[in-house]
């Protein structure tokens, strides 16, 4: 009996105590998780109507494309067209923008862009620009901020590929490109196998004018055939110079996934520009012939123009001691990135288990002392254990890319681990890491590569979602993650789907935007040569085959809104003026069988379309872009007459109603 | 002081001048579209966009209700710089003279005046709120899009105010310094 009792005894012990614990359990579940939801929820819930903090600028990837977000919501406001053809915005369909997307192989309608980097000015971000590369046809785009229009793309020749693309200097003197793939200098037809050696590396620097913005290939440095992945400029005590990621320093030309990945070091090549420039004033240069396209577009004419550039200076180091030198980093490092003081060079050694950081001022030492391991095609490698800061011994697997926060803490990614791996400047030491849905490739922190970081908010940019969101058949979204970073542990907060694959971004304090946004362009001063003032100056003429329709929109018609005379073979100009002077009413044009897209009109702008009646008939045309109550009664038609016709050309508005034009 | 009751009058009179650089009146359209309202400022020789690009954009809403279009001409335009001027000009003449009953006599003509001018405006706002092209887009039956006198109303979606600008303000005050000259001419000779 005793027995008994004691076992019964001893058994609902042991029953309360699983109760209890897996009650305890399960509470701490719920409340822990419970709060950190409804925390996370909150604090990237922006209100209806009102504004997000920041500005996110994130690359399109392979739609290239940038779109912009807000901050903290992850809510998408534009996608910017800048490499690829826009249908909706009619971005190189219409006259207007098809200069815009001209290169050397002709028109390109497509790229791969990655790295959007914002203008700077004392080593912050300014709001004036966001710059990205397209990495297939090597190219760099400008976009204005008061606008978020491309407004300049320059071609980089000399390039393979350009990745390591376009890292500013403190002040936007420069930006910089980088070949990724290295080619046959000059390009020729030869055998891959005889690579090393006769292929080169090139790295441009593209400068950019204070005042006016408008970039210019200034110089190029003839470099070694390694392949050239990511790059910062110094800032603060390092102004002055830039920092590529090597790798292939193998100079393998086949199966590079293992002939670029024997070497326990590539090189990280420190670049003195501010030397560079004095070498060009000596004239060290050669003027190299070369065929590159520069396309500009105008906001007062609102069109475009190419023009092809036929030389560029080549600096070869050879000629130029103390212009490059190669700090030896482990191993394959993807991205390189300088604290916001100045002084660590961090080098994420892709394939390494360590991340290493180098210190400015050791390098700068043994420049001095020419304490140097031996040299590269001439170029002076320097001793790593002389210049190492400090090492962040095995913080994740695959580092990618770092950024800082300015409370002197780093944030590196880890591709391989899946993860963000805080850890201390100078100490060195991990502090906090947390994992990423799936496969972080680079990170952003608004500020974060410039002198001045706002430490609130990280994000993540993902390569691979998988499950993370409804499926939606073999291609799923692309995804970013949004951690608040302000305490000790980085927090969780938010998971967003991104257009195409969001290599890296830029963040910046809305504010520092808002001020500048351009609500509208000024009718007035609108110098396109096909625009009109107002309906009165309104028009059709023909030129032979070529029939300039001279256009206007408002609320709610198009004038002329009747044209006859056209005939099939015709090449129609339609120039769409919006005479509109109002915030957010831009007017969409588009008739039909146009073969190309609609173009859609900002109030002051002039597009283009041009459009080849095929068939004999009356067309309609309308406005595609709601604007008014009356937006759907906004059309018109053209009549479309035989080819030897001869149907006199007219046009008109509303004359049945006996209003005037 | 002596010669108080003639600075009062010159001075107030002088301020009626404030209209060539001040609007004398503002109407201001708000709705829940137009987060930045739309405005019109009228002055007593042009009407401006209280933000560029407004009387466009008034026009613009304006027509679809078949509400004439507000021309930066009128005959007003004319007139009243004239009478402005000339008002000014002889009050401050009448104001060197001292001579009180033509204080009184300057104050009650720019007071007929201003209600002369207030009911120019009144009809002014009734033709255009009244006199509708018939083949409008949108007609509302019983609808007229008269803006208040003074003060703010509802019509349809918008809420229209009507208040007195900048100019206004200095030429009331004139015109009570000139009033105040008047008492104090008035004062003078009973003491």
């Amino acid at each position: 009996m005793k027995k008994l009792i004691k076992s019964i005894l001893a058994l609902s012990i042991a029953s309360a105590t699983v109760v209890s614990c897996s009650q305890g359990n399960s509470q701490e579940t719920t409340s822990n998780s419970g709060a950190l939801e409804s925390d996370a929820a909150s604090s990237v819930y922006v209100k209806p109507g009102e504004y997000d903090e920041f500005y996110a600028l994130v690359s399109g990837g392979f739609s290239g494309q940038m779109s912009v977000y807000g901050l903290p919501s992850g809510r998408l406001f534009k996608v910017i067209p800048v490499f690829s053809l826009d249908a909706e915005k009619g971005y190189g369909f219409n006259e207007e923008t098809k200069p815009m997307l001209n290169t050397s192989f002709g028109h390109i309608p497509w790229d791969d862009s990655h790295h959007p980097e914002l203008s700077q000015t004392n080593g912050e971000t300014d709001g004036r620009f966001v710059f990205i590369n397209g990495n297939n046809t090597p190219r760099i785009a400008k976009i204005d901020l008061s606008t978020f229009e491309t407004t300049e793309i320059i071609e980089i020749p000399n390039s393979g590929g350009n990745h390591s693309s376009p890292f500013t200097t403190e002040n936007t003197e420069y930006v910089v490109a980088g070949t990724r793939f290295a080619v046959p200098y000059p390009q020729r037809d030869m055998p891959i196998k005889e690579y090393k050696g006769n292929f080169k590396g090139m790295l441009s620097y593209i400068s950019v004018d204070k005042e006016s913005g408008l970039m210019d290939l200034s110089f190029q440095i003839l470099m070694p055939g390694f392949n050239y992945d990511l790059a910062h400029s110094g800032k603060g005590k390092s102004h002055g110079w830039t920092f590529f990621t090597t790798y292939n320093t193998e100079e393998s030309g086949t199966l590079m996934e293992v002939g670029a990945s024997q070497n326990d070091k590539d090189f990280i090549a420190a670049v003195n520009w501010k030397k560079a420039e004095e070498y060009i004033k000596q004239g060290k240069f050669k003027e190299v012939p070369v065929n590159y396209a520069h396309n500009r577009y105008d906001e007062h004419t609102h069109m475009a123009t190419s023009v092809m550039k036929k030389t560029v200076r080549v600096l070869d180091p050879a000629d130029c001691p103390g212009l490059v030198y190669f700090l030896p980093t482990p191993k394959s490092p993807h991205g390189v990135d300088v604290d916001p003081s100045g002084e660590y060079i961090v080098g994420n050694g892709k394939l390494s288990a360590n991340l290493t950081v180098h210190s400015f001022t050791k390098v700068m030492k043994a420049i001095e002392n020419e304490s140097f391991a031996g040299d590269a095609y001439g170029i002076p490698i320097l001793k790593m254990d002389e210049i190492i800061a400090g090492i962040v011994e095995q913080p994740g697997l695959g580092p990618l890319h770092t950024e800082f926060d300015g409370r002197g803490n780093a944030y590196t990614s880890f591709f391989i681990t899946s993860e963000v791996v805080k850890w201390k400047l100078g100490t060195w030491e991990v502090v906090d890491r947390q994992p990423t849905y799936y496969s972080i490739g680079h990170l952003m922190i608004p500020g974060g590569d410039s002198k001045n970081p706002n430490g609130k908010y990280l994000v993540a940019l993902n390569k691979i979602t998988k499950d993370r969101y409804l499926p939606t058949g073999p291609e799923v979204t692309q995804s970013a993650q949004l951690f608040d970073i302000s305490g000790e542990k980085m927090k969780l907060l938010l998971d967003f789907p991104t257009i195409g694959e969001p290599h890296y971004a830029q963040g910046i304090e809305a504010s520092k935007i808002i001020p500048k946004s351009r609500k509208i362009y000024e009718l007035e001063e609108n110098k396109h040569p096909y625009g009109v003032q107002n309906e009165s100056e309104t028009k059709v003429v023909r030129d032979g085959n070529d029939v300039h329709v001279y256009m206007t929109m408002i609320r709610s018609h198009f004038a002329p809104d009747n044209i006859e005379g056209i005939k099939v073979g015709d090449n129609v100009y339609w120039h769409v003026t919006n005479l509109e002077q109002d915030y957010d009413v831009p007017h969409g044009f588009s008739v039909m069988g146009a073969r190309n897209s609609e173009i859609l009109v900002m109030p002051g702008q002039t597009e283009t379309l041009l459009w080849k009646p095929q068939f004999e008939g009356v067309i309609p045309f309308y406005c595609t872009d709601f604007c008014s109550a009356l937006h759907q009664e906004m059309q018109g038609y053209i009549r479309v007459s035989p080819k030897n016709s001869n149907t006199p050309l007219t046009w008109s508005l509303g004359e049945d109603d006996e209003e005037e034009l | 002081m002596k010669s108080l009751h003639k600075i009062l009058m010159i001075l107030g009179s002088a301020l009626l001048l404030s209209l060539f650089v001040f609007p004398l009146w503002n109407i201001t359209l708000e709705a829940p579209q137009y987060p930045t309202p739309l405005g019109m400022d009228i002055w007593i020789t042009k009407l401006t966009g209280t933000n560029k690009g407004d009387i466009q954009n008034i026009n613009l809403m304006n027509h679809y209700v078949g509400m004439k279009e507000i021309t930066t001409e009128m005959k007003e335009f004319e007139i009243f710089p004239i009478v402005i001027a000339g008002m000014s000009i002889l009050g401050i003449l009448i104001g060197f003279s001292g001579k009180k009953n033509l204080f009184l006599g300057w104050f009650i003509l720019i007071l007929i005046l201003g209600i002369a001018g207030m009911y120019d405006f009144y009809l002014w706002e009734y033709d255009y709120g009244h006199n509708l092209n018939p083949k409008a887009a949108i007609k509302i039956p019983g609808q007229a899009y008269q803006p208040p006198l003074i003060g703010s109303k509802k019509i349809l979606n918008f809420n229209a105010i009507s208040l007195p600008a900048t100019g206004a303000y200095f030429m009331l005050t004139g015109l009570a310094l000139t009033l105040t000259a008047y008492v104090v001419a008035l004062k003078k000779e009973r003491s």
